[in-house]
């Protein structure tokens, strides 16, 4: 009797087990799978025409399968989106952390997270309807659908992210920091900027790169916002067309196992990779400099 | 000497009070400008959407290609699409997060779990869309439909779903555990009797924000389950269907009558936040009430 409970206890531990390690499984087929579907785009292309041709014209005869401006455009809406994004998540998480009263954080977190919670199509298109012809108008520019609205977007669908992460980081730091700072009468706001910023270093680059990560990656924005145009931008409201955009623009009319298709497999591979390399960072900085109390300063 | 002294010390107290009141006052404007986003975009989607709802609007299917009519298949598609993902996602991720919390030692297997989990978070919603036209459309030989829509958008929602869960297993009071262990139960006999229907509330509320999360993602089920239009509605898992987020982005970019169909696509996307911000609403409340009530 005792035996038998024993064996089941041993059997569903290891059941749970293989249940732990779906989440890794479906890493690797989705590797797998990007691979298989977009290697054979090599057989046609070398790799160096593939990532740095200037000409994305996968439709034209004979097609050019450059993404390097799909590349550009992907990093320079991360880039501008980030610029926005980081500062307004950081100061709202220190506002939400250090600054705000009970009662205002009660109603102000929940604001946050309903911002996150927005459907990105539906960011798409308010970015597309309503501040598309403000952009237009207010720069007179020939289309408000271009690399600044898009990165402008972005940065409201990567505060989130930032801002929740960076105030969990802010509230673990250990309240004997600050209040050893206030103790030598420096001021709430020298404590925060001089102890309590330094002392969660580390996981607000862990929020910065996750909330980049979350921009490099946004498909529907980009493709609704960005204007669509496979060129390398020479301004920042030429519009563009980034890596996610093109694969969901695109995919529908590839034929199916074509050289269209492979390459827009292909894309999602490299796609797949950038993102996988950010959370890497973001890993490692989590794990190196984890702060274990006050000590590890 | 010593007068002046104290002027200067009460002059640089006065200007380090001063810089804080003025940095606090842009950290406060920060975090305005976010709720302000927020509601400017729920504003306008109900200034130019609350007309075109009405009872033909979400009873009836689109016609005269889909220049007028309703959403009803939409809405449809995207109920069934978020269900079957979260039948799909909520045992796995419940599983998982059992094994993390209740079982898991640290070391190597932790870590790469979690690693695992982490990237799993980080994969764009196209790249699991590709992957579901690779996997359940293609090779599983599924087609474009329901089944392989509510796996691909399942396996996009499990890391939430045991995020909150692992969240939720972890406020659970180990006294709740020595308890049971001590009363004689086995380890899997206090998981199932003492600190699952304990951390249930909690559990259920993550899968309120998963569920939201699949009803709003669109690029996930453009490849795999959504299609452009369908006059019927669906009737088994395998039947292509239409969804709400699909067709916001189809009428406003592809649609015959981008301009005519504007009021379509306002009221679409009301219906659309409606859900979704309803059920995160849901989940907030009841959670700050289980909150208080701990």
């Amino acid at each position: 009797m005792e035996d038998r409970r024993q064996l089941k206890d041993t059997l569903i531990r290891y059941i749970f087990f293989l249940f732990a390690f779906v989440s890794i499984a479906i890493l690797c087929m989705i590797l797998f799978f990007l691979v298989r579907e977009g290697v054979p785009i090599f057989e046609k292309v070398s790799v160096k025409d593939f990532f740095l041709g200037k000409y994305w014209y996968p439709t034209s005869d004979p097609p050019d399968f450059g993404i390097f401006p799909l590349i550009i455009a992907s990093l320079l809406v991360t880039l501008c989106s980030a610029s926005v994004a980081i500062p307004l998540g950081i100061m709202t998480a220190i506002y939400l952390a250090e600054i705000a009263s009970t009662r205002v954080k009660e109603i102000a977190k929940p604001l946050v997270e309903l911002l996150a919670s927005l459907p990105s199509v539906v960011i798409g298109f308010f970015g597309m309807v309503i501040v598309a012809p403000f952009l237009q108008d207010a720069f007179d520019i020939p289309t408000g659908l271009n690399l600044f609205n898009a990165s402008l977007m972005l940065a409201f669908m990567s505060v989130p992210t930032i801002c929740t992460i960076s105030e969990d980081a802010i509230t673990s730091v250990p309240i004997e920091l600050k209040e050893a700072s206030l103790a030598l009468g420096a001021t709430h706001w020298e404590s925060i900027v001089r102890v309590v910023i330094p002392a969660s270093l580390s996981g607000l680059s862990t929020a910065v790169i996750l909330g980049m990560s979350r921009a490099i990656g946004e498909t529907m924005v980009v493709l609704m916002v960005a204007g669509g145009a496979a060129m390398l931008p020479s301004s920042i409201f030429d519009p563009v067309r980034p890596m996610p955009a093109s694969i969901a623009a695109e995919m529908g009319e590839a034929p199916f196992r074509g050289d269209h298709y492979y390459a827009l497999f292909a894309t999602g591979m490299v796609l797949f990779i950038f993102t996988l390399f950010f959370n890497f960072i973001a890993d490692y900085i989590s794990n190196k400099h984890r702060q274990v109390g006050a000590a590890t300063l | 000497m010593s007068q002046s002294t104290i002027s200067l010390t009460q002059h640089t107290v006065g200007r380090r009070k001063y810089s804080q009141v003025a940095m606090f006052v842009l950290f406060r404007i920060a975090a305005i400008i976010n709720a302000l986003a927020l509601f400017i975009v729920i504003f306008f989607l109900i200034k130019n959407g609350w007309q075109a709802i009405n009872w033909t609007f979400l009873t009836q299917s689109p016609i005269d290609s889909m220049t007028k009519g309703g959403i009803l298949p939409c809405i449809i598609g995207t109920v069934y699409l978020s269900v079957g993902a979260m039948i799909v996602a909520f045992p796995l991720g419940i599983a998982s997060a059992i094994y993390l919390n209740e079982y898991a030692k640290q070391g190597i297997a932790l870590r790469t779990i979690r690693f695992g989990i982490n990237n799993l978070a980080g994969v764009p919603s196209v790249v699991f869309g590709l992957f579901g036209l690779a996997l359940f459309v293609t090779w599983m030989k599924l087609g474009v439909s329901i089944l392989s829509g509510s796996l691909t958008l399942g396996f996009l929602t499990l890391p939430v779903i045991i995020g909150t869960a692992e969240e939720a297993l972890r406020a659970v009071p180990d006294t709740y555990r020595e308890a049971s262990l001590g009363l004689g139960a086995t380890k899997w006999q206090t998981i199932y009797r003492v600190v699952l229907p304990a951390a249930l509330p909690s559990i259920l509320t993550g899968g309120i924000l998963a569920l939201s999360r699949a009803a709003g993602e669109t690029a996930a089920i453009m490849f795999t389950a959504a299609v452009f239009y369908t006059t019927r509605l669906p009737s088994s898992i395998l039947d292509q269907v239409m969804a709400l987020p699909y067709h916001i982005y189809v009428l406003a970019t592809a649609g015959t009558e981008i301009e005519q169909t504007r009021h379509l696509q306002y009221g679409t996307a009301l219906v659309l936040i409606t859900l979704v911000l309803g059920m995160n609403l849901i989940a907030i409340i009841y959670r700050s009430k289980l909150r208080r009530n701990r």
